[in-house]
């Protein structure tokens, strides 16, 4: 009820305010006879903001200090046996009072004390809410008045209202760089806590994976070694490189420079899908249908293949790179200069050994960055290798076999988990300091070669 | 002079035919990669299909319920006295409530049944086990909303349970032995012969939508909770992601002057592109939940982190339909003297308009259907309630897949699951629909 009062001050008082900037600013030119500098809207617009300004004070002090203020008066009412109670009986007794106070009542008896305490209460908020919406509206006429006297002809309101624009531009590309910040520092944070459980040494080296539980009490001696988890990332990244990458290219080369418009305007579409399909129904369609498959195909030709292993995982993860692949090389190719293949093909080439001989060579570097940018997303992948990649953290050289990544360990060590407390959880972090650099490195190079590439051509 | 005949020289050099066939070859896998990559998609999406359109029918009972005054409590709800404080009320309707919830329900659900088929002898238990457990608590639901149903006798719909739906769409293997089946052999003569005589039939699963998730009943398990809290994630993102996208957007690409630090929000915003999404779940995890205190689970928390998530795809798709604008625009509304703000909010914004939308939904589209930094942030819990507001436990869709593709009831859920990704698919169709549809529309009236 108060916040919709506020609401509608603060608009009205706005909206006020923009009418008196229009008018004041036409009147002020017509009693001058000289032309404004900035077109009345301007005015109206700058005398809003000049306006809205001290009520957003006003609210936000209100909104900080507010809920203090309302709990040390309500405790000043209750006799001492009750304010001396601690945690969750206060918390209760409060709850009570505010339950009386809104009018709804508590169910079976309630004690003298607390009718008083709900009484002032409620006197407290209608007082409060009064005080704190005429001081917001006090406040934001008095600015008005203030602005509004100073409207002349010269004012530069425009200038004014556009530098505030800029700003507020320039505040929103800082989220971006923001959240970099944020995601830097919380990892580093994190890692930095866990390794005082773990010593870096023995986690960036280590070859046995076997945190333990928290709930046992082992977690004191669990072992926290990443080189399984790296190298079922690579493992499982690798496959997923050795079917996108032909399969994309390929595409990417064929719809590029054979297909015809028809075929091309109805085949990328259609692959393009492929991107916009959420990684968890990839992952169902591995656990599902691949790896069943896989399975069953590996005991046709006599080779233990695991429903859940690498392999599955990785050729999902591969099917779900391809129009990553094939989009980004498809971009490249087409940067390659016509004059170039023209010329292969005037001198006699046919149109794969120009390919091979003239574009692809030419297109090297950008294709190169343009698969790391692939790898890059590989890696990081989470919820295909979440359900078919087995999770189980053992050095193995068979791609057959189950592995774990490191996302599907973060994954593992953190869900449901809030406390951030031993290393169990705090290992997360380290695994995603882990993961975060790795990717970083990646796209920097891939984008620097990317880049290169274009001018280069440019 | 007649023309030189063509083929005898095509044959004439085996090097030319050696070039030509592995031009052949080439050109062949070229159009192999083309059609694994469209058979892969054709094969993804016919399984989903295959697997998900089952559940979306279900085995439903149609019986005559009589709401029996020998088992319900026979004294109407309490009314509110004049005196009575809403709380006091509330603690006596909730204490009426109670006496009705501890009715034997089970009494009533089973009475419909062997009315349903008289002369079958079975155990209790057996004959239980092929309605799903939540009709019960619907029973009783309706009771309280409506006291005056007692005594009355009314034909109402029923679901069969999870077990019994398997048995009769064959999701189990029929022929498996006793011992392996989920159902006793009585309950499954029953259940087949019901469904011959058409008391059971086969109905479409409304509940999918309008349910929210069961462990204690999976037959009646539903999205609507899951769907609820991805509107709500939406709703965050398209409040924060897209406006702060845009604004980001137009001003790299249209007031940020050249200089470092403008290179650096541009190679940063290029590396958050190609962050792995978990990574932001760790940083909703660190920041929001445990630095900032908000709640475990709740679609604000995931909405905020997906709208960073969000963010970069947002700026870098707007920036690129902004560069897309012919420079003769900007140039001609700065000549006629408009200051640099004006000619981008009156001449270039409009004039992208149809680029940033689609640009806005590709960001919802990717952010509906992440899953993974959901998981780290507590949105994989189960919450059997339709979330209230932002701020209240809840799952989402993607998580909600996740969830039921890990529950034991293999032969259920696999198909509920695959029903849930049809679902998800279906909106995130919809949605690049309204972006074709809505492009097409602005670009024809800026035409």
């Amino acid at each position: 009820m108060t916040s919709l009062i506020l609401a509608a001050v603060v608009l009205g008082l706005m909206g006020l305010a923009y009418g008196q900037g229009l008018s004041r600013s036409r009147a002020v030119a017509a009693a001058g006879g000289r032309r404004l500098h900035s077109r009345p809207a301007y005015h109206g617009t700058l005398l809003a903001i000049w306006c809205l300004l001290p009520m957003l004070a006003v609210l936000g002090l209100w909104a900080l200090f507010g809920p203090g203020l309302t709990r040390a008066f309500v405790l000043g009412y209750l006799p001492p046996e009750v304010a001396g109670l601690s945690g969750a009986q206060i918390e209760a007794a409060l709850g009570r009072i505010a339950a009386i106070a809104s009018g709804d009542g508590v169910a079976g008896a309630s004690e003298p004390y607390e009718h008083t305490a709900a009484e002032s209460l409620r006197r407290f908020r209608l007082f409060a809410g009064l005080i704190v919406t005429a001081s917001t509206a006090g406040l934001g006429v008095l600015a008005l008045r203030h602005a509004r006297a100073r409207i002349t002809p010269d004012l530069r309101a425009r200038n004014r209202v556009e530098a505030l624009i800029g700003l507020l531009l320039l505040a929103c590309s800082a989220v971006a760089v923001l959240t970099t910040l944020g995601i830097v520092v919380s990892l580093f944070n994190e890692a930095l806590r866990f390794f005082t459980f773990v010593h870096p040494v023995d986690f960036f080296f280590g070859t046995v994976w076997n945190p333990g539980f928290s709930s046992t009490g082992t977690g004191g001696d669990g072992q926290y070694g990443l080189l399984p988890l790296l190298w079922g990332t690579v493992m499982v990244a690798g496959i997923a490189m050795l079917v996108a990458v032909p399969v994309g290219l390929m595409s990417a080369i064929y719809l590029s420079q054979y297909a015809t418009r028809r075929v091309r305007n109805t085949a990328k579409p259609v692959i393009e899908i492929l991107a916009g399909i959420p990684t968890i129904v990839y992952g169902v369609f591995a656990l599902v249908t691949v790896g069943p498959l896989l399975s069953e195909f590996g005991a046709a030709i006599g080779l233990d293949i695991r429903a859940t292993s690498a392999l599955t995982a990785g050729l999902v993860m591969g099917v779900m790179i391809v129009p990553f692949v094939s989009s980004l090389s498809d971009d490249i190719l087409r940067q390659v200069p016509v004059s170039l293949r023209d010329g292969s093909l005037g001198l006699g080439a046919t149109p794969s050994e120009t390919i091979r001989k003239v574009l692809l060579p030419a297109a090297l570097p950008g294709i190169v960055g343009a698969l790391l940018l692939a790898v890059s997303r590989a890696i990081g992948e989470t919820m295909i290798v979440v359900l078919a990649a087995g999770n189980s953290p053992v050095l193995r050289l068979n791609p057959a076999e189950p592995v774990s990544t490191v996302t599907v360990t973060i994954v593992n060590q953190l869900t449901g988990d809030s406390d951030f407390a031993g290393p169990q959880s705090l290992v997360a972090f380290a695994l995603g300091m882990t993961l975060f650099v790795l990717t970083l490195l990646l796209n920097l190079v891939a984008l620097h070669i990317v880049r290169r590439f274009r001018e280069q051509y440019e | 002079m007649t023309p030189e005949p063509m083929t005898p020289a095509l044959h004439a050099s085996p090097r030319l035919r050696r070039r030509r066939r592995s031009e052949a070859i080439f050109r062949s896998a070229g159009l192999g990669a083309i059609l694994v990559a469209l058979g892969l998609v054709a094969a993804l999406f016919t399984m989903i299909v295959v697997q998900g359109a089952p559940a979306f029918t279900q085995a439903t009972f149609s019986l005559d319920v009589h709401f029996d005054p020998a088992v319900l409590p026979a004294d109407p709800p309490p009314a509110r006295a004049a005196d009575q404080s809403a709380a006091d009320h509330r603690a006596a309707r909730l204490a009426w409530e109670r006496q009705a919830a501890l009715a034997n329900w089970n009494a009533i659900v089973e009475a419909a049944l062997r009315r349903a088929a008289p002369d079958v002898e079975i155990d209790s238990r057996s004959a239980l086990s092929i309605i799903e457990t939540s009709e019960r608590h619907r029973l009783r639901e309706r009771f309280v909303a409506d006291p005056g149903l007692l005594g009355q006798t009314l034909q109402l719909d029923m679901l069969a349970s999870a077990n019994a739906d398997n048995w009769l769409k064959g999701t189990i293997d029929r022929s498996l032995p006793d011992a392996r089946q989920q159902l006793s052999a009585p309950a499954r003569a029953l259940a087949d012969r019901l469904h011959e005589e058409g008391v059971i039939r086969f109905a479409f699963a409304w509940h999918i939508f309008t349910n929210t998730d069961s462990r204690a009943a999976p037959a009646a398990a539903g999205l609507a909770g899951a769907f609820v809290g991805s509107l709500y994630m939406m709703l965050v993102v398209i409040v924060l992601a897209v406006p702060i996208g845009v604004a980001s957007a137009i001003y790299l690409e249209e007031f940020a002057p050249k200089n470092r630090l403008t290179d650096l929000i541009e190679i940063n915003i290029n590396n958050l592109a190609a962050v792995p999404s978990i990574v932001f779940g760790l940083l909703g995890a660190a920041v929001f939940i445990r630095y900032m205190g908000m709640p475990m689970s709740a679609p604000v928390v995931g909405g905020l982190v997906l709208t960073l998530m969000t963010l970069p795809t947002i700026i870098i798709a707007t920036r690129s339909s902004l560069r897309a604008v012919p420079p003769s625009l900007r140039e001609a509304a700065l000549g006629l003297g408009a200051s640099r703000t004006q000619m981008v909010f009156h001449h270039v914004l409009p004039s992208t308009l149809p680029g940033i939308l689609t640009a806005s939904i590709i960001g919802v589209a990717q952010a509906l259907g992440e899953t993974a930094p959901l998981l780290l942030i507590g949105m994989n819990a189960f919450v059997a309630a339709v979330p209230a507001s932002p701020f209240d436990p809840s799952t989402a869709l993607p998580a909600q897949i996740y969830l039921w593709q890990g529950n034991e009831n293999r032969n259920f859920f696999e198909a509920r699951t695959s029903a849930a990704i049809m679902v998800l698919l279906g909106l995130m169709v919809m949605l690049n629909a309204l972006a074709v549809l809505l492009r097409q529309r602005l670009e024809k009236r800026n035409a």
